[in-house]
């Protein structure tokens, strides 16, 4: 099949308004997904799934929540690890004291109390801006971490402190727990990011999604427009952090199976966010593109030195993952803001034109 | 948003005065713009035009006199509550959401004839995706209109300044305004560009009787599209009328050749 817009001529406004505007996105897209349903949990083997599949569904996750509050609506914010928690611990304190709830139901549960804490860290966002934001977040990373590690009930007063997945099925099958197969749990964090991804898609090309990204390029325009500052930046602190909550009940949940406060540090904050400044400002894409980018690239250096037959100690190896990173984040904070999303979107445009540049 | 029965003006400002610390931005001044008028405001630099325009948009409130709108008083409203009544505006230095296409930017626009149902729209469905289409269908009358419909789907911030001028209006008409506010609009055009924008301010004001209030600092554009003018100088109101009578004001000519006056 060709990469071809001629004949294609949008007639209507709901055709130019779809959100994969032409065919092939459209049958490649829907082919892609149902191949990721089906092929994965098939044939992947348990490192792959276990390993990579499964991480990179979860923090596409946290990516599109963070994308949708930074990226979309400009406030930038540290306090993902600490959200991230929330939805944790939400889950586990749901699905312990009520077993017979609907596992689903716990991680949207878990993902509304998420969005309730953010929504108030949020508030700071309407008098503090930019780098004062970043700090007063931080804060809440900060503060959210100690809460989990002060009281004990968080954890069932658990003398470890860690918190477990326990078994609990989906249509009859174990999703969750030590005897879950990771195939099950791949294809539930698949189901999630799957249908979360479509909402944010949703909301981003509306209404809301004009709000945020008036927000952030221009609030004093936004304001005269009609737009309530605190309200659409609330609205984004909630969602985004809705979303988040359910990341970290499935870091837990589906990759993990069980976890500390440390899962969740400040470190896992700055994690998302370089998934969202590699993959995209302002992209859904983007966040699965970064999310990949950065659980892949460590694996990568895991195995590249074994395939050349040189020996790299693992001290090496973290180190220059972190150089990649950093120089990375920084060609594409100066270079292209947009990240990959915006290289991927210009090799298409160039495919598009191919075989005739002009 | 209907206004009243079409007796009384539009907008009025009583006395009003504004104060940036030490300096008296606005003193005491009074102006009232009729139903389908087109008022235009002059002065020199710093005399308090854009601060003017400020104030009647909800940016900052008066420390005395009063805003009355469609007769009610609103001196005390906020930017989002004033869109509300059906006022808006554009920005001496153009105001547009760079990020967003010039679509998105004219969709953005019509914020305020949106309802919002979170639901629907997370799901795009139903009334979520018909009213965005009606919108949709509507931005691109104004698009037809301001003649930039090659543009469409390009960056706001990519475009030269005079069409982001040009877009700045459209997303303002998008909210259908009984009452624009324009600083400027023609700043930094070559003539035809000028001209274009003339065109359409006139257009607007015909066809849909939308009453406007400009600052502007070149003449002929004020002596040409303009029923009335009000100049103001350090502050205050010197004169109004139209604009032949106030174009041989002695008061008017000296403000501009900058004569020292009593303060
Ligand atoms: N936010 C503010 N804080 C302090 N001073 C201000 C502020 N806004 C305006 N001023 C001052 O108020 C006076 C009037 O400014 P304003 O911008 O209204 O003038 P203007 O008539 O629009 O001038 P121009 O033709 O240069 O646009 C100026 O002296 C300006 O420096
Ligand atoms: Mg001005």
């Amino acid at each position: 099949m060709i990469y071809r817009t001629a004949g294609q001529f949008k007639t209507t406004y709901a055709s130019d308004q779809a959100i994969f505007p032409i065919v092939q996105d459209r049958v490649v897209v829907t082919l892609a997904l149902v191949a990721a349903f089906v092929v994965p949990p098939a044939l992947a083997s348990e490192y792959w799934l276990q390993a990579v599949l499964i991480p990179l569904l979860v923090y596409a996750l946290a990516a599109i929540g963070l994308n949708l509050l930074t990226g979309y609506a400009g406030q930038l914010s540290l306090g993902t690890g600490g959200f991230m928690a929330v939805g944790a611990y939400s889950a586990f304190k749901l699905s312990t004291a009520f077993p017979h709830l609907d596992i689903v139901a716990v991680f949207l549960l878990a993902g509304l109390v998420a969005a309730g804490v953010g929504l108030l860290f949020g508030i700071p966002s309407l008098r503090i801006k930019g780098f004062y934001l970043a700090v007063a977040t931080l804060a809440a990373q900060f503060f959210l971490i100690w809460l989990f590690n002060k009281v004990a009930w968080f954890v069932n007063y658990a003398p470890s402190g860690t918190i477990t997945a326990p078994d609990r099925e989906v249509l009859g099958v174990l999703v969750t727990g030590p005897n879950a197969t990771s195939g099950a749990r791949y294809v539930m964090a698949l189901a999630f990011v799957a249908i979360f991804g479509l909402v944010a898609k949703n909301l981003v090309r509306g209404r809301l999604g004009r709000a945020w990204m008036a927000i952030r390029d221009r609030d004093i325009a936004a304001e005269i427009i009609g737009i309530r500052p605190l309200r659409t930046k609330l609205l984004a602190f909630g969602i985004s952090s809705f979303y988040c909550g359910v990341a970290g009940a499935e870091l837990v949940f589906l990759y993990l199976g069980s976890a500390e406060t440390l899962a969740f540090d400040v470190n896992q904050s700055f994690l998302v966010l370089f998934m969202v400044i590699i993959g995209g400002l302002g992209s859904i894409l983007g966040s699965f593109l970064g999310a990949a980018f950065i659980v892949l690239v460590p694996i990568f250096l895991t195995n590249a030195p074994h395939w050349l037959g040189l020996n790299m100690s693992v001290a090496l190896q973290k180190h220059i993952e972190l150089m990649i990173f950093g120089g990375l984040i920084i060609f594409f904070l100066i270079v292209e803001p947009h990240g990959l999303a915006r290289l991927w979107q210009i090799t298409k445009e160039k495919l598009r034109l191919w075989p005739f540049p002009h | 948003m209907s206004a009243t029965d079409g007796t009384g003006p539009l907008l009025e400002v009583e006395g009003v005065s504004v104060r940036f610390g030490a300096l008296l931005a606005l003193s005491r001044v009074s102006l009232a713009v009729g139903h389908g008028e087109i008022l235009a405001i002059i002065g020199p630099n710093g005399a308090g035009k854009t601060t003017l325009l400020n104030v009647i948009s909800g940016f900052y409130h008066p420390y005395e006199g009063r805003i009355r709108f469609a007769g009610r008083d609103r001196t005390h409203l906020k930017p989002y509550d004033v869109a509300g009544l059906g006022i808006a505006r554009t920005f001496q230095n153009v105001a547009l959401f760079k990020g967003m296409t010039v679509l998105d930017n004219i969709m953005t626009g019509r914020i305020i004839k949106a309802r919002g149902n979170l639901l629907l729209e997370a799901l795009y469905w139903g009334p979520a995706m018909s009213q965005e289409l009606r919108h949709r269908a509507f931005v691109e009358r104004i698009i037809d209109f301001l003649e930039i419909e090659a543009i469409r789907k390009t960056p706001a911030g990519r475009l030269p300044y005079g069409l982001q001028k040009r877009v700045e209006l459209g997303r303002a008409l998008a909210a259908e305004p009984e009452l624009l506010l324009l600083d400027e609009p023609m700043a930094g055009m070559n003539v035809e560009e000028k001209e274009d924008m003339c065109r359409f301010i006139l257009d607007v004001n015909d066809e849909f009787d939308t009453t406007i209030v400009l600052v502007e600092h070149d003449m002929s554009v004020v002596m040409d599209i303009s029923d009335r003018v009000v100049v103001l100088d350090y502050g205050r109101k010197i004169t109004e009328g139209p604009p032949s009578e106030v174009r041989t004001d002695q008061t008017v000519i000296d403000a501009y050749l900058g004569v020292p006056h009593a303060s």
